[in-house]
């Protein structure tokens, strides 16, 4: 069988565990989330020591606002379903659904991208800046590792789109596409997370 | 999963094939020369220390440049000498001993070796840039930060960190990933020889443990580049976060450290005293609690920050508890000798001497996991002996003992013995010399990271023995180049199995392996493999597979060019706030070639190629 088959029939169902190399790459990745588990977990740990430390700052509880919050929430999470749907369609053989959900994915995750540098940019007329007070340091910090996770993610899925409409569907791009989707969960989870303990805490502890 | 379609072998010759290779046993013998190459920095930096401390009140350096040296031969001697030259094992071996043909990512092994060089060349540029990391191996805060640090030594050090740690990171994951997928048939895990276990545990805690070192340096670096506030109290920031994040990464890297030697130490003594491992399934055992307990522990490096009596006595039961796990080992390792034929060979003269000399280090740690009386000891040089006898003691010799047992694995020559000897006992006595006498120094009450003391402090007699000892570890390592420079004018003769007693697959093929291992992937019986089949008479394992073409990923250059981009960058960034704009377009050029080359290794259909089945033929006659 060669990998650049993309006959629709030649392929299994799991195209992404066919061969040792995407079994090698999906293990890893699980792997390497465990890895940036503790990375988000550091950097949580740093946020909750630092938050009360607003100098003259404004605090978490004048700063969020938690309408524009909750839309980029149910956009980040709206876009893990579609991320959800890329892979049954993949596992179809459908080439072109599994396309046109990852698309759906990378708008929901740029338009999330988006209104976070809007917030950001917002924060930062109100003196909320990175070197306001610790409390901000550590903010930005977190929550702009996640946004530069995010960004890696779009670009990532542009590549594996090109290589979807260059090579097609075959046991090479199945694993990347496989992936790239355990990423967007993480990101999804981490994200609920910083939903959690940044906006929520913020009002209401 | 052959692929129909043929490629040609792709095989470059000279520096090119260094540049480019994929080949986990090349890639093992860069790690080697580079780690190699950072000890010899650190040892030398060890050595100015000592002449420094020979008498009293000397000058020898000046006191900004011996807390150069002290930062810098910490740094170097663990992240760029000790773990490098472990990856190198890692890599030359671990394929080997688990029956597979390479680890799991051959890219991602040259990514990973790149990374850790470039980091470690940024580190050492310092030293030419005029401003070197002084703030101690530690770097706590608020020491570190602008506001006492005002030259770019942090910066370094957060940086060079920073990139070598990317290398140490994917490489923990590659073999983790390798140990899991690609052991060879009927090699379960309870089948493993004890250095892939080691390999294995240690690999989990690069995993877990690097990346608070990563948050870690990333704050400090946006505390010094971007004026954050992490650590700067006068903005709210807290200065023991720092000590928190360092050690959580920092206790965990100890047993990254120590776990390979264990591993090694496993194997040369069970192979010269001619028997099975005492206790395989405990020290397995061991091996895991040691790592698990070894995230446990952190906060006994900060018994004098003030953390009060409640923590203090956790972390410190809990310290005290890894010496249960690491005495199941001590013992097994003398019953394995017990009623053995033992050999002394040089290997085996290094693991032995390494038995007695850990437990020194050891005993020394129960003492300072003791919180009260670490109140004594703390920053004396009590606590210099202790962690330099558990990684001179323990971690160097064991890397010694690796040194003679795998060199003709790696080389296809085997070391001299007699120069071993040689090596050996310059390098133990001397050992012994050095840090033996700095327990009674810091029970004197002589304070670590000081530059002079006074006469008449009682000091002087043991500071000079000690330095007459470092010396002495300098002459062993010197005996040791010299030995590895006439090995490397010999023809190389290494027969597969050169000890005669060798009882893991590494010992089945030749020596140097070829490039694919194993013509055919052998199938695995029992625990010992190839000692297994020796007892039974046979002369060869049993093969799974015809002998049939062997599919090779193919050299690359873009790990080198990732390694490249990310010192670029470094460097960009760093200046930035001397040079402005420019520095900073240099960075994010940087950034863009290390993540283009990223892109292009996504979009390059590469394959790879195939060693066809003339070529193993023709090897095999060779050989048979």
């Amino acid at each position: 069988m060669s990998s650049h088959s993309h006959v629709e029939g030649q392929l299994p169902h799991e195209p992404e565990r066919a061969t040792l190399e995407g079994r090698n790459k999906i293990t890893g990745f699980w792997l390497f989330l465990g890895g940036e588990t503790v990375l988000f977990g550091t950097l949580f740990a740093a946020y909750l020591t630092l938050r009360g430390q607003v100098m003259d700052g404004p605090t978490p509880n004048e700063l969020f606002d938690f309408a524009l919050v909750a839309l980029a929430t149910a956009l980040l999470l709206t876009s893990s379903l579609t991320s959800v749907f890329a892979l049954q369609a993949m596992h179809k053989h459908n080439v072109k659904g599994l396309m046109g959900w990852l698309i759906v994915t990378l708008l929901l995750g740029a338009a999330f991208l988006g209104l976070e540098i809007y917030e950001f940019n917002h924060y930062v007329h109100l003196g909320h800046t990175f070197a306001a007070s610790a409390f901000s340091t550590s903010f930005y910090t977190l929550v702009g590792f996640h946004g530069a996770h995010v960004a890696f993610g779009l670009l990532w899925v542009i590549l594996i789109l090109l290589q979807l409409k260059k090579r097609g569907l075959n046991t090479t791009t199945a694993p990347k596409v496989y992936v790239f989707g355990m990423y967007w969960h993480f990101i999804d989870v981490v994200w609920v997370f910083i939903f959690t303990v940044v906006y929520l805490m913020g009002k209401v502890g | 999963m052959a692929h129909a379609h043929a490629h040609a072998v792709k095989r470059r010759t000279g520096i090119m094939d260094w540049l480019t290779t994929v080949d986990h046993k090349k890639i093992g013998i860069m790690y080697l020369l580079a780690g190699g190459f950072f000890f010899l920095i650190g040892g030398l930096e060890a050595i100015l220390i000592r002449l420094q401390l020979m008498f009293p009140q000397s000058e020898v350096v000046s006191a900004q440049f011996y807390n150069e040296l002290i930062t810098m031969h910490g740094t170097t001697m663990i992240f760029l000498a000790a773990m490098p030259i472990l990856f190198g094992f890692m890599n030359a071996i671990i394929p080997l001993q688990i029956g597979a043909r390479d680890v799991a990512y051959p890219f991602v092994n040259a990514l990973g070796f790149w990374t850790f060089f470039f980091g470690g060349v940024l580190l050492n540029i310092s030293f030419i840039a005029g401003s070197v990391p002084d703030a101690g191996w530690t770097m706590y805060a608020p020491l570190s930060g602008t506001t006492y640090t005002e030259h770019f030594g942090t910066d370094y050090y957060v940086i060079g960190l920073q990139i070598s740690g990317i290398g140490t990171l994917i490489g923990g994951i590659n073999f983790l990933v390798t140990i899991i997928n690609m052991r060879a048939p009927g090699m379960t895990f309870m089948r493993m020889p004890m250095f892939t276990w080691a390999t294995f545990i240690t690999s989990a805690l690069i995993l877990f443990a690097f990346p608070a070192l990563t948050v870690g340096l990333a704050a400090l670096m946006f505390d010094r580049l971007f004026s954050g506030n992490f650590f700067d109290p006068s903005a709210g920031g807290n200065v023991v976060l720092w000590e928190h994040i360092f050690w959580i990464f920092g206790h965990p890297e100890v047993y990254i450290l120590i776990l390979p030697a264990f591993g090694i130490i496993s194997e040369v003594v069970s192979t010269f005293s001619r028997k099975r491992l005492f206790g395989y399934s405990s020290m397995v055992f061991a091996t895991i609690l040691i790592g698990f307990l070894g995230f446990m522990v952190w906060a006994h490096h900060m018994f004098t920050t003030g953390l009060g009596p409640i923590a203090n006595a956790l972390f410190s039961v809990a310290t005290m508890l890894i010496a249960v796990p690491t005495g199941i080992k001590i013992f097994n390792w003398l019953f394995t000798m017990w009623g053995g034929s033992i050999k002394f060979t040089v290997a085996n003269l290094f693991a032995v001497g390494f038995i007695p000399t850990f437990v020194m280090g050891g005993v020394t740690g129960v003492m300072l996991s003791v919180a009260p009386a670490d109140y004594q000891y703390h920053d004396t040089y009590f606590v210099v002996a202790h962690f330099h006898y558990v990684i001179v003691g323990g971690l160097v010799l064991g890397i010694f003992a690796g040194l003679h047992y795998w060199w003709p694995k790696m080389f296809g020559r085997v070391l001299s013995e007699k120069l071993g000897y040689w090596t050996f006992w310059t390098f133990y006595i001397g050992f012994h010399l050095t840090f033996f006498v700095q327990h009674f120094l810091g029970l004197l009450g002589m304070p670590r990271r000081i530059w002079q003391y006074l006469d008449g402090m009682g000091f002087n007699t043991l500071n000079f023995i000690s330095t007459i000892g470092a010396l002495l570890m300098g002459v062993g390592t010197i005996l040791f180049i010299i030995n590895i420079l006439i090995t490397m004018r010999k023809p190389k003769t290494a027969e597969n199995d050169p000890w005669k007693d060798g009882r893991t697959l590494e010992w089945t093929i030749s020596s140097p392996a070829p490039e694919y291992n194993f013509a055919q992937t052998p199938l695995v019986r029992g625990y010992d493999a190839w000692w297994l089949e020796k007892m039974e008479g046979n002369s060869k394992m049993t093969p799974v597979e015809p002998i049939g073409p062997i599919h090779m990923p193919s050299p690359s250059i873009l790990p080198f060019f990732m390694g490249l981009g990310l010192f670029i960058a470094g460097f960009g960034f760093m200046y930035a706030r001397e040079f402005g704009v420019v520095s900073l377009v240099i960075g994010i050029a940087g950034l863009v070639i290390t993540f283009g080359c990223m892109g292009l290794r996504s979009w390059i259909d590469d394959h790879g190629f195939h060693i066809e089945e003339e070529e193993i033929l023709k090897d095999q006659g060779v050989k048979a």
